[in-house]
C-alpha cells in the first residue's frame, strides 16, 4: 500500500514517530538539475544532520527507534534545508558514542592498559598515559575497581571502545579518577540528558537541600557524595523517582526533607 | 521488560536484554545474534516451544537492524503467564513492543495475527483454545508495519490455497487495528515525562 507512506518531516516535529515511519525532506529549491546556476550568488546549501534514532532511506529519513521527533535550526539560517532532525527515545541500555563523558569501573589492569566497564557491550580501554601530567615514571595510580570519570576518543560499532581522561589540548578538565567514598548507581538514558540540560530544576532544587558533589555519566550512571551518609542516600532516592514523579510530587518531597 | 498486550485472556511477558557481550562461539562478525527463549506456563520447555522460539527469532532477525550492533548479543525472553489460544500470535506481538521498548534499532515494526478456518470455511481471527482445537485449520501470520507485507506464516491442519489467502487478507486488515495500539501506547508512555 503506498499510500500513507511518508509524512512532512516538519508536521511530525515534537510528534512520537514509530520505527518504519518515513519522514519526507523538504525539496530544496537549489536542486534543480534542468538549470546550470550562472553568477556568484550561492544560496547557503544546509546540510541536514540525521541524528540518532534516524537513517536515511530513498524517500526521506527512516525512523528506527519510537520517540518524540525533534528539530533543531541550523545556526543563522531562514531555510530549513539546513539543521539537525534526531528521535528522542527513552532507553536504560548505553551504546558507546564518541565524544561521551562517561564513568567508567575499572576492571582490570592490563600492562599499559586498563579495561573499564562502561555499561555496553564491550569493555572500554583507557591508557595509563591519558591522564594529565602522567608520564612512563609519574604514573596515574588506579586500582581495579576504581570510578573513572572519561570521554571516548574512539567509539563506533566495528572497534573496541578507546577512552581518555584529558581533552584535546592535554587538560583534564574535570576527567580523571572520582575520589572515595560516594554513592554510584544508575538510571535510565533519559533522565541525564533531562539532568544534563542548562539550569536544571532538579539540580537548582536539589541543591538548597544540601551541598553536595554530583558526577553525571551518560552511561545512565550518576556519582553522588554528600557530608553524610543519610543525606547522600536521600539525594540518591530522590534522583532515582525523578524519574517517576511530575515537578509537583517532587517539590513535595523535597519539602518534606527539607524540614529535616 | 514490558507488558504484553492479549486477546482474549492469553497473555505473554517479554523482557529484552542487550545489546550486551557475547560469549566467544555464538559471536557474528558482522550483525549481532539474536536469541529468542520461550517458557511455558508450567513445565519445561519442549519441542514446541524450541520449534516457536525460531520462529520468533527469524521474524524479528527480519526487522531488527543488527549490523548497527555487531559482536553483541540481544536476549528476547518470553514467559507466558496464561494461554488461552492465539499464543503465537500474542508471542509475536510481546516481541515486538518488547524490542521496541528496549530501543533497539528496528526497520519496521510487526504484530501477529491468528486465523481459525471452521468446518464450514468460515474465518475466525484471534480464537480461543476451543475454536483452535475445533478448527479445521489455524494460520498464524506476522505483519510487517511497512507495506503490510507476510515476514512468517505457520499453519496447522488443511486448507486450500484460496482460503489461505481469503485469511491472509484478513489478518493484513486486524493488523491495522494492532500497529494503532502499538502507536497509542507509545503515546501514552512519551506523555508522562
Amino acid at each position: 500500500m503506498a499510500a500513507g507512506r511518508g509524512t512532512a518531516a516538519e508536521a511530525c516535529v515534537g510528534q512520537v514517530v514509530l520505527p518504519g515511519d518515513v519522514l519526507l525532506l523538504p525539496a530544496r529549491p537549489d536542486e534543480d538539475g534542468e538549470r546550470l546556476r550562472l553568477g556568484a550568488g550561492a544560496a547557503p546549501r544546509g546540510r541536514l544532520l540525521c541524528g540518532p534514532g534516524l537513517r536515511r532511506c530513498a524517500a526521506g529519513l527512516l525512523v528506527t527507534k519510537c520517540g518524540l521527533l525533534r528539530h533543531r535550526q541550523a545556526g543563522g539560517g531562514a531555510t530549513a534545508a539546513g539543521g539537525a532532525y534526531w528521535v528522542d527515545s527513552q532507553q536504560k541500555r548505553y551504546v558507546p558514542v564518541k565524544g561521551d563523558h562517561v564513568i567508567g569501573i575499572v576492571t582490570a589492569k592490563a600492562g599499559d592498559v586498563f579495561k573499564l566497564d562502561v555499561g555496553g557491550s564491550e569493555q572500554a580501554s583507557l591508557s595509563y598515559l591519558a591522564f594529565e601530567g602522567a608520564t612512563k615514571r609519574n604514573r596515574p595510580n588506579v586500582q581495579v575497581g576504581d570510578l573513572i570519570y572519561g570521554q571516548f576518543l574512539v567509539a563506533n560499532k566495528d572497534m573496541e571502545p578507546e577512552m581518555v581522561c584529558i581533552d584535546s589540548s592535554g587538560r583534564s578538565s574535570g576527567m580523571g579518577i572520582i575520589g572515595e567514598d560516594g554513592f554510584l548507581f544508575k538510571v535510565s538514558l533519559g533522565l541525564i540528558r533531562k539532568l544534563l540540560a542548562p539550569k536544571c530544576e532538579i539540580i537548582q532544587e536539589l541543591s538548597q537541600l544540601y551541598p553536595f558533589e554530583l558526577v553525571l555519566g551518560m552511561n545512565g550512571r550518576i556519582w553522588v557524595k554528600a557530608k553524610t551518609v543519610q543525606q547522600t542516600l536521600i539525594i540518591v532516592n530522590i534522583l532515582e523517582a525523578c524519574e517517576y514523579m511530575t515537578a509537583e510530587q517532587r517539590k513535595q518531597a523535597l519539602a518534606k526533607f527539607s524540614g529535616n | 521488560s514490558s507488558p504484553s498486550p492479549s486477546p482474549g485472556d492469553t497473555s505473554v511477558l517479554a523482557g529484552v536484554y542487550g545489546p550486551a557481550e557475547v560469549k566467544g562461539s555464538r559471536e557474528l562478525p558482522d550483525r549481532a545474534a539474536l536469541e529468542v527463549l520461550l517458557r511455558p506456563k508450567v513445565g519445561l520447555p519442549g519441542v514446541l516451544e524450541r520449534s516457536r522460539e525460531q520462529l520468533l527469532r527469524q521474524t524479528c532477525e527480519a526487522v531488527l537492524l543488527g549490523v548497527l550492533h555487531p559482536r553483541t548479543a540481544i536476549t528476547l525472553v518470553l514467559q507466558v503467564l496464561n494461554d488461552a489460544g492465539s499464543l503465537l500470535s500474542c508471542c509475536l506481538n510481546a516481541a515486538c513492543m518488547g524490542l521496541l521498548d528496549a530501543g533497539l534499532p528496528l526497520a519496521s515494526l510487526f504484530c501477529g495475527v491468528t486465523c481459525a478456518l471452521d468446518p464450514n470455511g468460515a474465518i475466525g481471527l484471534d480464537p480461543t483454545s476451543r475454536q483452535e482445537q475445533e478448527a479445521r485449520a489455524v494460520l498464524t501470520f506476522a505483519i510487517d508495519s511497512a507495506e503490510r507485507k507476510v515476514l512468517m506464516a505457520t499453519s496447522k491442519g488443511s486448507c486450500s490455497v484460496e482460503e489461505m489467502q481469503q485469511c491472509l487478507a484478513a489478518a493484513q486488515r486486524a493488523a491495522d487495528t494492532i500497529f494503532q495500539f502499538y502507536r497509542d501506547s507509545v503515546r501514552r508512555k512519551y506523555s508522562k515525562s
